[in-house]
């Protein structure tokens, strides 16, 4: 059994006036289905408006699908009595490092959910630590988050998260507002919990480098799953890729207009080193 | 000109106030704003400058940092003084014109500006010896009690220790709308009062759309994390009581009898 089973769920957005009539309707998604392995690391692109934070939020009971059922460790989300459970369970890191800061000091952020959690004194200093140290945020751990870099707060964030003891972390775009430097200091960490840790990571981002090192991709678009794979399956399908405007990496795009041209190389290559192996390869074989 | 204001601004150094509980401090700012107004004579006032002397000098604060406070509030404190001089009724000290001064008035006058001058000190030393953060928790703790008549006072302590985190996030947001409209051509020195005011809507409408969507965000971030109110929770470092906090609460209630008796027994 997986850590997350989503089986076949809708969700729509539904505004109303003024009276409480309905204006419109969204559907954000529209029958997805997905299941997600102990120890997994996923990654979820998609474009803007694709429906990924909408999924993202029914894997942590912010919202509950309208059809279809989410399971999160085996406890379906749309039960109340599951809440705080399943919220304990599935952490969620968000993409504004500046919102989701409630602490005026590092450790005291991080201790935020274990508190809520109600959880022994001891222990939640004893957890904020650890956190802090798999973090490798623990010497600023008495610093304002004010002071610190968008990359630093980001992995303050995670910490706040880790501290809970979660099974799995659902990061929402988290790298979106960084610059390249935190952003390769989030995906780090993220990698390390993943290997380290065992924590299932469910990467949503619309940076193709970063999910080079998920074990599984899943393209979405207008609420729907658009593709599923390994990294080296999708790249390759570089055409519906730029279908669904999302951006290629470069080597990969590179390669992929070489082939067209003749040039003989593997499949799905991702990175700038495979790509000049590749091509040594080729054409030494020449 | 925010930057003058002391009150509320904490001052950082190491001693024996700042290591003190918070919820002694805030009971006993409280006790001596209290006595300052049982004291009416000029005993019990040497007694109420005495103290204030002691814990000055306890706190290691110093006197310029506390007085640039007073700075801010020095026109309110003369309008009081003035009413109390030109508008006590009495026997006469003096006259001229229409104004009339006093004996009587002199001396509220007097006792105002010494009265209001301590209470304000009395206050900032508190602000200043205490982290934001501990005056919150030691407010909570303290307004416990009050739960049972229904104040909300876990959510309370929760939206002051927010408003602390994201003061200076705000501030600086504002900063950079206000550089954002200078550089396309508003202007928010010139003119009038009213088209003063004018020129701040295109600031504050910007700065609350986004103050709304911060507050949104928070609170999902806040949901996602467990927190469903104070009910259940723990805290990570929560009050204790130790030796000194014993000792100070002592002090302070000898202080408030001192001051009694010098009310009863003094001069003036
Ligand atoms: N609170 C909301 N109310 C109404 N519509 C919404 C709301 N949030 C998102 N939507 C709509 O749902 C769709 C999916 O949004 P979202 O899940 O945020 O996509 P993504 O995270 O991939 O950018 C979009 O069309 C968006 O306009
Ligand atoms: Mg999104």
């Amino acid at each position: 059994m997986g850590i997350v089973e989503i089986d076949n769920i809708a969700y729509e957005y539904i505004r109303r006036d003024e009276e409480g009539n309905v204006e419109g309707i969204v559907r954000a998604i529209d029958g997805i289905s997905l299941d997600i392995k102990k120890g997994e690391f996923i990654s979820i692109l998609g474009g803007n408006g694709s429906g990924k934070s909408t999924l993202a939020k029914q894997i942590n009971a912010i919202l509950y699908p309208c059809e279809g059922t989410v399971y999160v460790d085996g406890k379906d989300t749309s039960d109340e009595e599951n809440i705080w459970d399943i919220r304990q369970s599935a952490g969620m890191v968000f993409q504004n490092p500046d919102n989701q800061i409630i602490g005026s000091v590092v450790e005291e952020d991080v201790g935020f959910g274990p508190e809520n959690m109600g959880i022994p004194t001891p222990e939640i200093i004893e957890r904020v630590n650890e956190a802090l140290k798999t973090l490798r945020m623990y010497e600023y751990r008495k610093h304002s988050p004010n002071r610190l870099s968008g990359g630093q707060k980001q992995r303050v964030a995670i910490a706040g998260v880790v501290a809970m003891h979660p099974k799995c972390i659902i990061m929402d775009e988290s790298t979106a507002m960084l610059d390249p430097i935190g952003r390769k200091e989030v995906i780090r960490a993220a990698r390390a919990l993943n290997d380290v840790e065992k924590v299932t990571i469910i990467l949503i981002t619309h940076y193709m480098e970063e999910t080079i090192y998920s074990d599984r991709i899943v393209v979405m678009d207008k609420g729907r799953v658009a593709m599923t794979g390994t990294p080296k399956e999708i790249f390759s399908r570089v055409d519906e890729l730029k279908k669904l405007r999302l951006s290629v990496p470069q080597s990969t795009a590179l390669a992929y207009e070489l082939k067209k041209r003749g040039v003989r190389l593997g499949e799905g290559i991702l990175s700038g080193k495979e790509l000049v192996t590749a091509l040594c390869r080729s054409y030494a074989t020449m | 000109m925010i930057r003058d204001i002391t009150i509320g601004q904490y001052y950082q150094t190491d001693s024996v106030l700042h290591r003190l509980d918070p919820r002694d401090k805030l009971a006993g700012t409280l006790i001596f704003i209290i006595s300052l107004f049982v004291a009416k004579n000029v005993t019990s006032y040497a007694v109420a400058t005495a103290f204030l002397i002691a814990v000055i000098l306890l706190s290691k604060v110093p006197m310029s940092f506390i007085l640039r406070g007073m700075k801010a509030v020095v026109i309110i404190l003369l309008i009081t003084v003035l009413f109390n001089l030109f508008l006590t009724p009495g026997i006469t000290f003096v006259s001229f014109w229409k104004i009339r001064i006093t004996y009587e008035g002199m001396k509220t006058a007097a006792y105002t500006a010494v009265r209001l001058t301590y209470l304000i000190i009395g206050s900032s030393l508190m602000t200043l010896t205490t982290t934001p953060n501990n005056l919150t928790d030691g407010l909570e703790s303290l307004m416990k009690p009050l739960g049972v008549f229904r104040v909300p006072v876990h959510e309370i302590a929760m939206m002051m220790s927010i408003a602390l985190r994201f003061i200076p996030i705000l501030m600086e947001e504002t900063d950079k709308i206000m550089k954002a409209q200078l550089s396309r051509g508003a202007d928010f020195e010139s003119g009038g009062l009213i088209k003063r005011s004018k020129a701040l809507i295109p600031l504050l409408v910007p700065l609350f759309v986004s103050a709304f969507r911060r507050a949104n965000d928070l609170a999902m971030a806040m949901e996602a994390r467990c927190y469903h109110g104070g009910k259940g929770r723990t805290k990570m470092k929560p009050l204790v009581y130790r030796g000194s906090d014993y000792i100070a609460y002592a002090v302070i209630i000898m202080y408030f009898v001192l001051i009694v008796i010098a009310q009863r027994v003094g001069m003036l």
